[in-house]
């Protein structure tokens, strides 16, 4: 039977999506932590379907960055040598694969949405409008990064074996130190989670008329504020908030692009929303063509208008 | 300071987008400079201008990929590298990191600079394995680049905010569209282009067997993804706000 490993990301609810999907594919099931809280996160790994979980709580992992989570993973996996390897992207693992896959001259497929098989995986191209399933050839084990919410975490109520990583990282590399962190804090509910989601792109003119945004979402009462990427590289708003294809993906009651074209990128992170709503100035951007209800106007006129009109509904 | 920065040719957001017979993407329309690798051009530059040095653009592809060359090279820096061979057709990250790494490592260089992940294939993993060849560290997701004396000091996008790495040269760096507001060429750049070293490599020049590049995986079967249908489009009169508004109230989420 092929044996499955799951990378997980200490405090990453997505390593146990992904275990749940493992758990489908084969019975021979293991997880890898690594950095401060990796013990802790043995745990739930367990709860989820892994057999084992391979531990190593030094701080290494978080001082410094892939380079050693990729040595340490190299020297399991050409240990142990399973067939397949996910990882949830995000990017530190998405670094991780990038130096995995060149060490081992393995495979690897990026932004898949499904596994069906442990030599196979599925992507969407074209902004969700293809899907394509790749078969994986070449030496073990295949590495798949999987787009979070690709699956639904279910417990299969085991308990993991805990084994701890002997460690040897070089000094070579330790080279890249992480010496400040900086965290921004969102209110309201997660973007993951909330009924409705108000995202917000380029069309918004500037940063500060997210403040327009964060007002509809307070009046709405359980929606939270998103934006596309093209705001998030600018640095109009933190990284948490991106909605797409190396953001979030979002399933929420309704969805409302505001100023957002709606390029393929972010269409696959909201495209399977029950409903959209798009505010948009230039009648022919893409967004339209999915929309339940699109409106060709300026946001920055019409939001103020619907903030209140919401309020007043609400409070009706 | 040698920097060298990767950039990409891809299709034009103004084509749409299509697949071959064989499952590859159809490059036979308009092809330019990946508009994300504008801003590690714009780095580069900006680097080399501080505290001096050249910047030279590698790239993989087809002829067509030219294109990106000569744009990166109308905004300025030394020269480029093209490595254009017919076994490299349909080559996968994994190819393309070794072909990258190998043509930057038989130059000297201190300083790597990628865009995040390309704008047509978005796999994002081909920057660490050229870092990982190379055998140099690397910081992702830069949204801020400074070097000083050697020292690589780097904004770095996080899931909450940013943090700050410090690293050694020589490295790489993937920077967002945060990191710098590209240039446009002028036309003096665009005149100058033409004359700057443009060097083409065949895999043979890098060492590199055919077989060394061989795909490790194959399109099993593409099919449509289920369609969202259009609802209604509107033109806003003064009454978006309170159609919109209708709509919440229909779908019950006020």
């Amino acid at each position: 039977m092929a044996a499955v490993w799951v990378y997980a990301e200490a405090g990453d609810g997505a390593a146990l999506e992904l275990l749940t999907k493992a758990r489908s594919l084969s019975d021979d099931v293991a997880a890898v932590a690594l950095g401060p809280g990796a013990a802790e996160a043995a745990g739930p790994l367990g709860e989820f379907g892994a057999k084992k979980v391979y531990v190593s709580e030094d701080a290494v992992f978080a001082d410094h960055l892939e380079q050693p989570a990729a040595h340490v993973l190299r020297m399991l996996v050409e240990e142990h040598r399973p067939d397949l390897l996910l990882l949830s992207t995000s990017y530190h693992a998405r670094d991780v694969a990038g130096r995995l896959q060149a060490a081992l001259g393995a495979t690897l497929v990026s932004n898949a949405s499904d596994v069906p098989a442990p030599d196979r995986a599925v992507t969407q191209i074209f902004g969700g409008t293809r899907v394509v399933t790749v078969a994986l050839e070449g030496p073990a084990p295949r590495i798949v990064l999987v787009r979070p919410k690709s699956f639904e975490a279910q417990p299969s109520g085991g308990t993991a074996e805990v084994v701890d990583v002997p460690l040897d990282v070089p000094t070579q590399l330790r080279k890249a130190r992480r010496v400040e962190r900086h965290e921004e804090q969102a209110s309201g509910p997660k973007l993951e989670e909330a009924r409705v989601v108000v995202s917000g792109g380029r069309g918004l003119q500037e940063a500060k008329n997210f403040d327009l945004l964060q007002q509809l979402a307070e009046a709405i009462g359980n929606a939270a504020v998103g934006a596309s990427r093209a705001v998030v590289d600018a640095g109009w708003v933190p990284y948490a908030m991106q909605v797409g294809q190396t953001g979030k993906s979002v399933r929420p009651d309704v969805y409302v692009a505001v100023g957002i074209s709606g390029a393929s990128q972010h269409r696959v992170g909201m495209k399977d929303s029950k409903a959209i709503v798009a505010i948009n100035k230039d009648a022919d951007a893409p967004i339209f063509a999915m929309a339940d209800l699109g409106v060709v106007g300026d946001a920055l006129a019409i939001l103020p208008k619907l903030v209140e009109e919401v309020a007043r509904r609400r409070s009706a | 300071m040698e920097i060298v920065v990767l950039v990409k040719a891809v299709p034009s957001a103004n084509e749409t987008p299509a697949l071959t017979d064989d499952h590859r993407l159809r490059r036979d329309g308009e092809i330019v400079l990946d508009p994300g690798d504008e801003y590690g051009v714009e780095v580069g530059l900006q680097v080399a201008d501080a505290g001096g040095g050249t910047v030279t653009y590698v790239t993989m592809g087809p002829d067509s990929a030219n294109a990106a060359l000569r744009k990166a090279l109308a905004m300025g820096g030394d020269g480029s590298v093209h490595v254009s061979d017919p076994s490299l057709a349909g080559a996968d990250a994994l190819a393309t990191a070794r072909v990258l790494s190998a043509a930057i490592g038989r130059r000297g260089f201190d300083l790597v600079i990628a865009g995040v992940e390309s704008t047509d294939g978005s796999t994002g993993t081909v920057p660490m394995s050229v870092a990982e060849f190379l055998e140099v560290p690397s910081v992702s997701f830069a949204r801020k680049v400074e070097v000083t004396d050697g020292l690589l000091r780097v904004e770095r996008q996080t899931a909450a905010g940013y943090d700050v790495i410090e690293c050694e040269l020589p490295a790489l760096v993937t920077v967002t569209t945060a990191a710098a507001e590209p240039r446009y060429p002028t036309l003096k750049g665009i005149m100058q282009a033409k004359q700057k070293p443009l060097e083409v490599l065949s895999l043979a020049d890098l060492g590199i067997a055919a077989g060394d590049v061989a795909a490790t995986q194959h399109v099993d079967a593409v099919a449509a993804a289920p369609e969202r249908a259009a609802g209604e489009v509107i033109v806003d009169q003064g009454d978006g706000a309170t159609r919109i508004a209708e709509f919440l109230e229909q779908a019950k989420v006020i």
